[in-house]
């Protein structure tokens, strides 16, 4: 179909039937084999935003249905992980934390982690789960991943206040550039919805995605500063470590969570890269898309 | 006038290699790829995977406010057809031109979450059907109603009942309002009064001036909510007109493929044998010789018989062959009559396309005549439960037994 006829608001938004006099002079929709790739339609995407926000909703509904501990396992999650790493890397290991307590420098770190990688995760499989949709009712596919990503968010809220617990804790007050700490989340839900939706397409066609993905993310936790500060790096090679966008984006939640100086830098090369792996996550999804009702 | 639905030299290809993998490896992927260039130069070049038209170069236009039964065996790419117009998937060539917001309904109940209310489900479900969230706000008691469920409205739907989650299912579907509504077999769920209602519903729609596309094995409904029809066959038209003639050129059509078995003329009977069969043919329960059939239909199997000299101790074998030429279920009969009748009760054979084996003989070892894979005929469904799971294979026949 061609985009530019695909979603006229105006069009769309009328519900009642037309009758038989009032046909539009162009048709709303024309169904044709795609040629090259479709350029991404954000007319589509934003007639569709109520779907994105109930499959949000739902997926947040559903997360901890049945569960004994409900939403505590948001708190869970990294709060052991944390106290893990404090024991073997904080005492053990003596690693240095950037003048922070390590509990804390590891939290902080480990939040959005667990953010991004469960977001991956679940974004990732998203598509090959709800393949009894895709077969049976027309939206922008890219609803789904984006929309499991988003359902994170709200586990990403509840640790952010256990954070804060822990910082009142040890005594740590939080400063102004806290108030950077949307356009850091928002940095970082880009970015998981540039991985997840391209890993979710390439599940649809190559099942390995499902084992690969775990075992790429904990690959990703040692080659982001998570464990260590990036000024433990030698200076060298921190470039390399930088390359990775989830470097510059952890040390900045850092910076903003502590109130220390912020590595614009990293935090720059960052923000490109995560535009760049949106963007081409997109092109390919869209490329891909075509074949998801027939492969799936 | 206008059309408000055109439909031009569309064609849909699929590669069978890729339904019986219906998905890949990577590992698979590479070595397919680096033997490609060996595979070419066995082959001649020739493409690798055997394709198929779902659909060929199928042209026809709707015009606002009509109703359109499509019609077809299975297999004719009706499936295919209304997937293809619900943008599900992509056409291989050809376009369509939709002049007005498409809402499609190829299952009732897509997207339902089993942990989430009846509540819940209305919002979710409606989404997915494309209304925005104060459309559906603004009908939420309507389909309450529809369905009959409020005192079940914040209970997780897992907790319904069949009954009531297909109601539930219909009910938001059945508050679409697009400009062009596409059905595929959703009648078909539900018990008879319910079905009625959606009946209704839907002949409701049709009077508001909605141009509504409706697929359906039940002939019945077709007529009765379909002013037009238009048959498809192998993924072509086969006719296209007012819903009368094309029922009727769909049951000439399974006429032309399915008959009844009649004994070829040999030249010179020089060898007659002691019994042979004349004619075997299928009827309804009212007679009429009939080769499709509901699952709730009994099916009449007239054999005549041309006895010249009855051997003993012979009888007539009968079995129902499935699509795979797989023995079904037998029957037995009890000496040799000029004509006989076999009644195969309703609700025994699944739906399918099913065939012909029987003989005459007088032991295991000594067949006087045979008809093999012959009288061909379909049972189709559109009343169990199990229509809601859609093309799910649920066994070969019916099971016999209930719960407890």
């Amino acid at each position: 179909m061609t985009p530019d006829t695909a979603a006229d608001p105006q069009l769309i938004q009328k519900h009642e039937p037309a009758g038989p006099g009032d046909l539009p002079e162009q048709p709303l929709v024309v169904i044709e084999p795609s040629r090259g790739s479709n350029p991404i339609a954000l007319a589509d995407l934003w007639h569709y935003r109520d779907l994105f926000y109930i499959l949000t909703l739902r997926d947040i509904k559903v997360r901890y249905k049945q569960t004994l501990l409900g939403a505590t396992w948001a708190i869970i999650q990294p709060l052991f992980t944390m106290i893990i790493f404090s024991l073997f890397f904080g005492r053990l290991a003596g690693m240095p934390s950037d003048g922070v307590p390590y509990p804390l420098f590891a939290f902080a770190g480990l939040l959005p982690w667990t953010f991004f990688s469960n977001a991956v995760t679940n974004s990732g499989n998203s598509l090959v789960g709800s393949a009894n949709l895709i077969t049976k009712v027309y939206f922008p596919r890219m609803i789904i991943p984006m929309a499991a990503v988003a359902s994170g968010l709200l586990d990403f809220v509840i640790a952010f206040g256990m954070l804060i617990v822990l910082m009142l804790w040890y005594g740590v007050m939080p400063t102004v550039s806290i108030l950077l700490l949307p356009v850091l989340v928002v940095l970082t839900s880009l970015l998981a919805i540039g991985c997840g939706m391209w890993m979710s397409a390439l599940n649809v066609k190559y099942r390995d995605i499902r084992y690969a993905l775990p075992f790429l993310i904990q690959l990703g936790l040692f080659v982001t500063p998570i464990i260590y500060p990036l000024s433990m790096v030698p200076e060298k090679w921190r470039w390399l470590l930088m390359l990775n966008p989830l470097t510059g984006q952890i040390e900045a939640y850092r910076s903003a969570f502590f109130g220390q100086q912020f590595n614009w830098l990293a935090l720059g090369i960052s923000a490109v890269i995560t535009v760049a792996i949106l963007l081409f996550a997109a092109y390919d999804f869209k490329k891909m898309e075509r074949s998801f009702a027939d492969v799936v | 006038m206008k059309p408000i639905i055109r439909v031009e030299n569309l064609s849909k290809q699929y590669t069978i290699g890729a339904k019986t993998e219906p998905y890949a490896t990577l590992r698979e992927s590479i070595v397919r790829a680096a033997r490609k260039p060996i595979d070419m130069v066995r082959r001649n070049g020739k493409a690798e995977n055997t394709k198929f038209w779902a659909l060929k170069d199928v042209n026809f236009d709707v015009m606002p406010g009509e109703v359109v039964g499509i019609i077809g065996r299975n297999g004719a790419g009706k499936s295919t057809l209304l997937k293809v117009l619900s943008r599900i998937t992509e056409p291989t060539t050809g376009r369509v031109e939709l002049y007005g917001r498409v809402g499609s309904l190829l299952e009732v109940g897509t997207g339902f979450h089993p942990e989430l209310t009846g509540r819940e489900n209305i919002f979710l479900n409606g989404a997915i059907l494309g209304m925005r969230r104060e459309e559906i706000s603004k009908k939420f008691d309507e389909i309450v109603d529809f369905a009959e469920i409020e005192e079940f409205l914040d209970t997780p739907v897992k907790r319904y009942s069949s009954g009531m989650y297909v109601r539930l299912a219909f009910a938001v579907a059945a508050h679409l309002e697009p400009e062009i509504l596409v059905v595929d077999e959703v009648l078909a769920v539900g018990d008879a009064q319910f079905q009625k209602k959606c009946l209704d519903k839907m002949k409701d729609v049709g009077m508001h001036g909605r141009t509504v596309l409706f697929v359906s094995h039940n002939m019945g409904a077709i007529r009765e909510l379909c002013q037009h029809g238009v048959v498809l066959a192998d993924g072509t038209v086969r006719f296209m007109g007012d819903v009368h003639s094309s029922i009727e050129s769909y049951l000439d059509e399974w006429k032309a493929v399915s008959e009844a078995y009649v004994k070829s003329e040999r030249n010179g009977a020089d060898d007659p044998k002691p019994v042979e069969f004349n004619r075997i043919s299928l009827h309804g329960s009212d007679g009429t010789e009939r080769y499709l059939f509901e699952v709730e239909d009994q099916i009449y199997v007239k054999f005549d018989v041309e006895i010249n000299s009855l051997p003993p101790n012979s009888s007539l074998f009968f079995m129902v062959l499935n699509k795979e030429r797989v023995p079904v279920c037998a029957f037995e009969s009890e000496g040799i009559q000029p004509q006989m009748t076999l009644k195969i009760d309703n609700h025994f054979l699944v739906r399918g396309t099913y065939s012909v084996h029987s003989f005459l003989h007088a032991a295991r070892d000594k067949q006087f005549d045979v008809v093999y894979d012959q009288v061909a005929f379909e049972i189709t469904d559109t009343v169990t439960p199990f229509v809601r799971h859609g093309q799910y294979h649920y066994g070969s026949v019916f099971g016999s037994g209930s719960w407890l």
